[in-house]
């Protein structure tokens, strides 16, 4: 396959991010490691709670001052996790560019959007103003905003909600970012806009060769999106591998649960398996795995034993005590069904 | 309960030629220059028939009217013309005891778990004020409902005596559902129930309530966007696009072939879990157009890839294709391509 000969833009090793007191901290992300490579985009899923935003905010080191950040963000080989501000400044929004849930709220309503998307050239390009105003509207034309030209001028109250995510990513592009971080961007959207932004942010990536790591909580978005996907849970990843293979072949109980609990080949109105319990909040997890409450083939070793994110296959780990005790409990379910 | 014996029955619910209008208000600039008052016209024209037992899934984008249909049917909202009849009698003029007796019969369940139960009222507060301001049990007997109730939703002994702010998403869910329960309706309105949801806890909600609409023989209006659970739930589903429903027809026919292009469209555009059925172009173009300026002829020949002069001229009515309705004057052909 021609991804594996390209390059890797972003290491991450062993990230941990905490908040409050150093005495008992509410560790969020809890020794993350994974890589990303050009044109390549990463799907992070898991459920509220799961540390996937704050493994984004961590990255551009947007989560300080409240938040303390350990371990290795290789950006191109450089750590960003030692740099102060004005170095960081160089990167976020440069080379890194974000975009956010809630287009509402990440826009400045004050400002027409033409103003937001020059602010971002001025700051990280050399170009006049005249230059900078033939590129936002070649920018909004990118993302496919009909008649870019005259809408510069418009405020973010005029634009609809797949509008306003479109004006959002030409924002992030402006600088002609080499990796893009998408925190949820379509949960707002309706499924036609979603798809929409959806195959922009895939044509975007392909061509321009950008990294993309998009949060999500849908699988479905994942399948239909993601080149390899990682999966996180209480703030650890638990699976990670290449999309097809994890969502064909799932092996961490958290994951097979979660794709039992989606309906599909089901006979309709049956009761859909359920994963029983509810996710863990940050000041109880156990010592061991995470999952180990909700976890159908936990045994007595999994809540003080802490599972390490093993290799099992090509591109593929997963961090389990009991693969293969999970496998037999869900075939065996398949079966029953 | 099989589609043939519900055409047999007579209607629970019936509505004919809903309307519903709401007036913008006029601003002095507007008054001045002699400009009309706007007027959103969130429906169109809602015919619609609901069997008693009956799961009628409704999906459509946000801003078609969906929610409006659901508070108009739930009394919330008074139509501006047309009927709705619950069990053959009219219910918009409904005044006194009468409008009391169908209230307590038809009960909505809402969106937010977070913002629909009162935070200062403890479970057993919010349940007894509904059970005895109807004056559904008298004494003591109102406590035994309550515990009840809980049971019937299945939340541990002592949730009565807890405020909302102790329990999960998912658990206040199952508040609302009890509260909608304790008045022991016929008809159960659930506008987005799971939505909110996170994905390993919507299976719990929605097996609640299959398993008691099956025991407790309710009809429910299941409101919602995702596609999956609305096909996993729903005997028949109607789509609606624009305040008007353009196909409805039972969901397992609805989803494997749809007949309406809009139809098709937002089944196509939402996300499968088939990485090997990725898309490169999106499902549908444009966006819903303003419900304050719906287009003549067919409200979806903007972005209606069929659309023929036609479509710009005529309102195609909802007349029987293949085994349910579709309002589209080329449904058979275009279905059959």
């Amino acid at each position: 396959m021609h991804q594996i000969e390209k390059e890797t833009v972003l290491d991450v090793r062993g990230l941990r991010t905490e908040f409050g007191l150093a005495e008992c901290p509410l560790v969020a992300v809890d020794d993350v490691s994974f890589q990303v490579k050009a044109g390549e985009i990463l799907g992070l899923v898991g459920e509220s709670g799961s540390g996937k935003s704050i493994t984004l905010r961590s990255i551009l080191g947007i989560v300080r001052p409240r938040g303390r950040v350990w371990g290795e963000i290789l950006w191109k080989g450089r750590d960003l996790v030692p740099l102060d501000e004005a170095a960081l400044r160089r990167v976020r929004g440069r080379e890194i560019a974000m975009i956010f849930q809630e287009p509402m709220s990440s826009l400045n309503p004050l400002l027409t959007v033409g103003l937001q998307i020059s602010e971002n050239l001025a700051a990280h390009t050399d170009l006049n103003s005249k230059e900078r105003k033939a590129r936002a509207i070649e920018l909004l034309d990118m993302v496919g905003i009909p008649a870019a030209r005259n809408r510069l001028g418009d405020y973010p109250h005029e634009f609809s909600g797949g509008m306003r995510q479109r004006v959002m990513i030409a924002i992030a592009l402006a600088s002609n970012p080499q990796l893009l971080l998408a925190d949820e961007p379509t949960t707002a959207l309706d499924v036609t806009i979603q798809d929409q932004i959806l195959r922009l942010i895939q044509a975007l990536s392909r061509d321009l060769g950008m990294a993309v790591i998009l949060v999500t909580h849908d699988m479905g978005v994942v399948a239909e999106t993601c080149d390899r996907v990682a999966v996180m849970y209480g703030g650890r990843l638990c699976e990670t591998g290449l999309t097809a293979d994890v969502i064909a072949d799932a092996r961490h109980p958290y994951s097979l649960g979660l794709l039992r609990s989606i309906p599909r080949d089901v006979a309709p109105r049956t009761p859909l398996y359920s994963i029983p319990g509810a996710p863990p909040s940050l000041n109880a997890l156990p010592a061991g795995c995470a999952f180990t409450a909700r976890c159908p083939v936990a045994g007595p070793e999994c809540r003080d034993v802490r599972p390490s994110l093993e290799t099992t296959g090509r591109q593929r780990q997963v961090a389990c005590h009991h693969r293969e005790e999970a496998l037999i409990h869900f075939s065996a379910r398949e079966a029953a069904q | 309960m099989s589609r043939s014996s519900h055409q047999a029955a007579t209607p629970l619910l019936s509505i004919h030629d809903l309307h519903m209008r709401f007036e913008k208000r006029r601003s002095l600039s507007d008054m001045l220059a002699g400009r009309p008052r706007q007027v959103v016209s969130a429906l169109n024209g809602v015919d619609l028939d609901v069997m008693p037992a009956e799961t009628l899934g409704i999906v459509g984008e946000s801003g078609c009217g969906k929610s409006t249909l659901a508070r108009c049917i739930a009394g919330l909202n008074r139509p501006t013309s047309g009927d709705i009849r619950f069990e053959g009698e009219s219910v918009i003029d409904l005044k006194g005891a009468k409008r009391r007796g169908y209230n307590k019969r038809v009960q909505m369940m809402f969106q937010d778990p977070y913002t629909s139960l009162n935070p200062r009222m403890t479970v057993r507060d919010t349940l007894r004020e509904a059970i005895t301001v109807h004056h559904m049990r008298e004494g003591a007997g109102v406590d035994r409902r309550v515990d009840e109730l809980l049971d019937l939703v299945r939340l541990p002994d002592g949730a009565a005596d807890k405020y909302p702010h102790e329990f999960s998403g998912g658990q206040r869910q199952r508040i609302g559902i009890a509260r909608a329960l304790s008045l022991e309706p016929t008809c159960l309105v659930a506008d987005e129930l799971v939505s909110a949801l996170d994905v390993s806890v919507q299976a719990q909600v929605v097996n609640l309530l299959l398993e008691l609409q099956d025991n407790l023989g309710l009809m429910v209006l299941f409101v919602a966007h995702d596609l999956r659970l609305v096909r996993h739930v729903s005997h028949r589903v109607a789509v609606i696009y624009l305040g008007a429903i353009v196909e409805i027809a039972p969901s397992e026919a609805l989803f494997s072939k749809p007949m309406h292009p809009y139809s098709q469209a937002l089944l196509a555009a939402a996300p499968s879990l088939d990485p090997t059925a990725r898309r490169r172009a999106p499902a549908l173009s444009g966006e819903l157009p303003s419900p304050l300026d719906i287009p003549p002829g067919c409200p979806f020949h903007v972005r209606c890839p069929h659309a023929t002069a036609l479509c710009r001229q005529e309102k195609p009515t909802l007349r029987p294709v293949g085994p349910g309705m579709t309002a589209c004057h080329f449904a058979e052909t275009i279905a059959g391509a």
